[in-house]
């Protein structure tokens, strides 16, 4: 893996920053477009796009082993703000940027069949936030990643807060203060203590080495790495994940980004991107870290699978799958081994599909049928089949059934599980999967299996809009292919662990 | 001499502190409203050109006293008149000649009654700040010290707000306390060292006993000044009822002073009592850094809310300074001159929103965001800065700060870092009312947004924010020689003393 390291071609490439503003600009442009609806959807869709082509335009240079990165601001030796773009950089970005386009077009719908108010505001947060995850998957050194984490925290805020309501101001708080709060309280010091130990933040080019000396004290290396893993509470491990189903009040376009893109996903990007590049395989070996780490959020899995079991509220359901999925991208990185680490890592890629496909399908459901309870979905499904199909496909994928893209992930997990020789951990898979089939399965039965609540037999309903049935088929064909064809985005992962 | 690098020619220091007070004597003839505002503006402005040479000629390779002055003044009394720059100070004067203009711009339309006399005290006020700032003698650093207190007194009393005898009294007889002891330790140098010169009264063999004593009257006046935790309170009560560019003076100016003199006198005049004394003041610093925030957090006076938060901020300060480390030095300053940049801005904010509500109350202030967007992204980029969010000023200032308690000691920078989460917590809960507000807002909607001369007056505040957020370089560097001078003097001394002490012990 060092020679990997040593060949590794470290161009300087300005189109990252043009990656980075773009979704910025387009959040002004939308600022400015506030009475003209139309070409301010169309302004966000073109950001989108253009946002994708520009990652999409990093892959030819990556596939022939360069790293691109681009230095923006130099604070102080060893500090700096500056981009990067490697692979582990565009698992995120690709997902972040992919899903950006599919997401323009489903709040769309769902905002102007819903009649939302202030949906110039929620466009303009909504660039601003991708314009954060995009800033995270790109960072090049602690620092960048702590700003653009903080800035993804600040500007989903009016996304939370978005109907201004008691329920609405008090999810907001909750989330703010959350996230504010652990990030001051853990990663401040840490980022800190860093600084101090080692000079520098910025991350190494190969997982193994880390940037911690060996001569730090073990102690302090142990309390940096918890600091690290509570800091980025966005990643919903407990006992801070309170934040995710407070912030359910939001409308479902934002609950989709928030749990398949934007926020938990840049939670445990950071996570992961912390524990590989900053303390390094070698680093957590030596301390004894990866395992302990498993067990802890194998916890959150099987506590947040039950919780999730018990809820009747469709989107609060969907929350707790999200706290229990993310775990096991931790999961997978803290086990240290290569296969594990490239299970956890593409389960960022799978969960962002499958689950932006579920909360479309209950932001569907919500506007056409007005239902947010699953008790009162069953029979649903046969006149919204569509909706339901997308639904059941996807919950397979968070099952981890083959063909979709689920099953790659689990796969890679169990067998990572093993050639750690931790039977335990791949107890805690095996729960967690039949978990999941417990409070997945059953929605999509009794939404094609069902009676009918009596006395609603001909309520009128009928599929959903096609300006959201679109977005979120699309999202669930990805989460197909992807399980059919996983090495396109396999090879990003691949390039992390050499 | 040989500290000191004497400017030939035009004397550009005294140029600085002279020209306001050549202003303000002409509003002693003409009264009218408009020609003061005019007037003023033009000298302050003028001030503030005349300052920038001062960036141009200054040489931060050098840890000399630069653009130095000496004149005799009184002979018989070893008093002269000398002035110079070195990196400690010149951030300092340039702080305050650059933010009087918009102290003048932000009582255009606030200030109504007396409009000539508001602006004859600004431009005294400035005299003796930059004074303060560049005086090398002892005695002339005094005159101007307590020379400031006049102007401001009136500035609270005259033009303040309800409570405005109570606060100015106050205001006076805290700084008029901590200076009469300041008096005495001067007094008490003089007859040690025989000399007023205040580089020659610095590194002198004074027994550890006059050090302590000498110390302790000197650490009362700055930091009834700073203020540090307990003797903060009149700084509140000032800041409430002060007109808006009062409070800015005070926040940006006045408060650096206090820091400024322990950098000064107390470092270095001192070192022995600043080594044995600086634990208690660290632990004195995090506890204002805690007590700051959480009277903070439950203020409803906005104003009030700012001036507690400026307790926890110089708490960071002071901690910086007390590490004496390279990093944790270099951060306070840094700091000293961010706090000055955005607290000032936020004390401009709340101003602009007095004039509109006539009131400080949060609750009233509610949902403001709604009808001045202009307004309320000025004061989210502000709030954002003085809680220190990465890519702002204030965060590496406290960077700074907190590694160099680091390398001091890791459990008191932990113990610092709560303070971090409270200035989170207050900064936007005030933010979140003003922007948001409730579902109870009262009615804003006859509120009018920012004019032009507003924007003009917060959009360089907002620069500086990210200027030095993004590119403190520059300004380190400016700072970097002197304060490694200083530390240098201050680890030889101390290794110079642990040897006499094994010597003769």
């Amino acid at each position: 893996m060092d020679i990997v390291a040593s060949t590794t071609d470290i161009v300087e490439n300005a189109n990252l920053l043009l990656a980075v503003i773009i979704p910025l600009l387009g959040s002004l442009a939308v600022m400015t477009l506030k009475n003209h609806p139309n070409r301010r959807e169309f302004v966000s869709f073109c950001a989108a796009m253009l946002l994708l082509g520009m990652v999409l335009s990093f892959i030819p240079a990556l596939k022939a082993g360069k790293t691109l990165v681009y230095p923006i601001f130099q604070l102080l030796p060893g500090l700096s703000i500056t981009l990067r773009a490697d692979g582990f950089a565009m698992i995120f970005a690709l997902v972040a940027s992919s899903l950006w386009v599919i997401a323009v077009f489903y709040s769309m719908g769902y905002m102007r069949a819903h009649d939302e108010p202030c949906q110039t505001r929620f466009n303009a947060c909504f660039a601003l936030a991708i314009f954060g995850a995009i800033g995270v998957a790109f960072a090049d050194n602690l620092l960048t990643l702590y700003l653009f984490y903080e800035i993804v925290s600040v500007c989903t805020y009016p996304l939370v807060a978005h109907h201004q309501d008691e329920e609405s101001y008090e999810g907001a708080r909750k989330y703010i203060v959350y996230l504010t709060a652990t990030a001051k309280f853990f990663l401040l010091p840490a980022l800190i203590l860093i600084y101090v130990l080692t000079g520098t933040l910025d991350f190494p080019h190969n997982i193994n080495t880390g940037i911690i000396p060996v001569s730090a004290p073990g102690w302090m290396v142990t309390m940096l790495y918890i600091f690290c893993i509570f800091g980025f509470a966005k990643n919903g491990v407990m006992p801070f994940h309170h934040w995710l189903p407070g912030a359910m009040v939001a409308p479902t376009p934002v609950s989709a980004l928030l749990h398949a893109v934007a926020v938990v996903k840049v939670g445990v990007f950071c996570t992961t991107r912390t524990m590989l590049y900053v303390f390094g395989v070698d680093t957590m070996d030596r301390l004894f870290l990866g395992i302990p780490t498993a067990y802890f959020v194998g916890f959150t899995i099987i506590v947040a699978s039950m919780i999730a079991l018990s809820k009747d509220n469709l989107k609060a359901r969907l929350a707790y799958s999200t706290v229990s999925q993310l775990s096991y991208i931790i999961l997978g990185v803290a086990l240290l081994t290569p296969h594990a680490i490239e299970g956890g890592l593409i389960h960022i890629v799978n969960h962002a599909f499958a689950k932006i496909t579920l909360f479309f399908c209950a932001g569907a459901i919500y506007i056409t049928a007005h239902k947010k309870y699953i008790s009162e979905m069953s029979g649903l499904g046969r006149t919204m089949p569509f909706t339901f199909g997308a639904f059941a496909v996807a919950s397979l994928s968070m099952i981890g059934a083959p063909p979709v893209a689920g099953f790659v992930s689990k796969w890679y997990l169990l067998v990572g599980s093993m050639e750690a020789h931790q039977v335990g951990i791949l107890l805690i898979l095996i729960a967690s999967t039949v978990l999941n089939v417990g409070y997945f399965a059953p929605v999509t039965y009794k939404a094609f299996f069902g009676k009918r609540p009596t006395g609603q037999a001909e309520t009128g309903i009928k599929e959903a809009p096609l300006s959201m049935l679109i977005p979120l088929l699309i999202a669930v064909t990805v989460s197909v292919i992807i399980g059919i064809y996983p090495n396109f985005m396999m090879q990003f992962v691949w390039m992390v662990t050499g | 001499m040989e500290l000191l690098l004497i400017k030939e020619g035009f004397p550009l220091l005294s140029f600085l502190i002279f020209l306001p007070l050549a202003g303000s004597i002409a509003l002693l003839f003409f009264h009218g409203q408009t020609f003061a505002r005019l007037w003023t503006l033009l000298i302050t402005s003028l001030t503030a050109v005349c300052s920038l040479p001062l960036l141009f000629g200054f040489d931060p390779a050098s840890s000399k006293y630069q653009f130095a002055e000496a004149y005799a003044w009184i002979p018989r009394l070893n008093i002269n008149y000398i002035v110079g720059l070195d990196g400690i100070s010149i951030l300092l004067v340039l702080l305050t000649t650059l933010i009087m203009p918009f102290c003048v711009l932000a009582s255009w339309k606030y200030i109504q009654q007396r409009v000539a006399p508001f602006m004859f005290c600004l431009l005294v006020m400035e005299t003796s700040m930059v004074g303060v700032f560049v005086a090398l003698d002892f005695v002339l650093f005094y005159i101007f010290w307590e020379f400031m207190l006049i102007p401001m007194y009136l500035l609270i009393a005259v033009w303040g707000g309800p409570r405005k005898a109570y606060a100015s009294i106050k205001f006076f007889l805290y700084t008029l306390a901590g200076s009469v002891l300041l008096l005495v330790a001067i007094i008490a140098l003089y007859l040690e060292s025989g000399s007023f010169f205040i580089p020659e009264m610095m590194w002198q063999p004074y027994s550890l006993t006059f050090q302590v004593l000498v110390f302790l009257a000197f650490f009362l006046a700055f930091a009834i000044k700073v203020p540090m935790f307990p003797f903060h309170t009149w700084l509140p009560a000032a800041h409430v009822e002060a007109p808006t560019a009062g409070s800015v003076i005070l926040a940006s100016v006045l408060l650096k002073m206090g820091t400024y003199g322990m950098l000064r006198f107390c470092l270095p005049i001192t070192p022995d009592a600043t080594l044995l004394l600086a634990q208690p003041i660290l632990w004195l610093s995090i506890a204002g850094i805690i007590y700051g925030g959480f009277t903070a957090l439950a203020q409803q006076d906005m104003k009030k809310l700012i001036a507690y938060s400026s307790v926890g901020h110089m708490g960071f300060v002071t901690l910086g300074i007390f590490v004496l480390n390279g990093r944790g030095v270099e951060g306070a300053m840094l700091q000293m001159i961010n706090h000055g940049v955005t607290t000032g801005a936020l004390f401009l904010c709340v101003g602009m929103i007095y004039e509109r509500t006539h009131s400080r109350e949060l609750a009233l202030s509610m949902g403001v965001g709604k009808y001045m967007p202009w307004f309320v992204t000025f004061l989210a980029f502000f709030s954002l800065s003085s809680f220190g969010f990465p890519g702002t000023n204030s965060f590496i200032g406290e960077f700074l700060v907190l590694a160099g308690t680091f390398e001091h000691s890791t459990s008191l920078a932990l113990a610092a870092i709560p303070g971090a989460v409270l200035a989170a917590a207050y900064m936007l809960r005030m933010l979140q009312k003003v922007v948001w507000g409730g579902t109870a807002n009262p009615d804003q909607s006859y509120l009018t947004d920012l004019g032009p001369r507003e924007i003009a007056v917060l959009a360089p505040f907002l620069l500086f924010v990210f200027w030095i957020g993004l590119g403190p370089q520059p300004f380190i560097n400016l700072m970097h020689t002197s304060v490694s001078a200083l530390l240098n003097q201050l680890h030889h001394w101390q290794q110079h003393q642990q040897v006499a002490a094994v010597l003769w012990n």
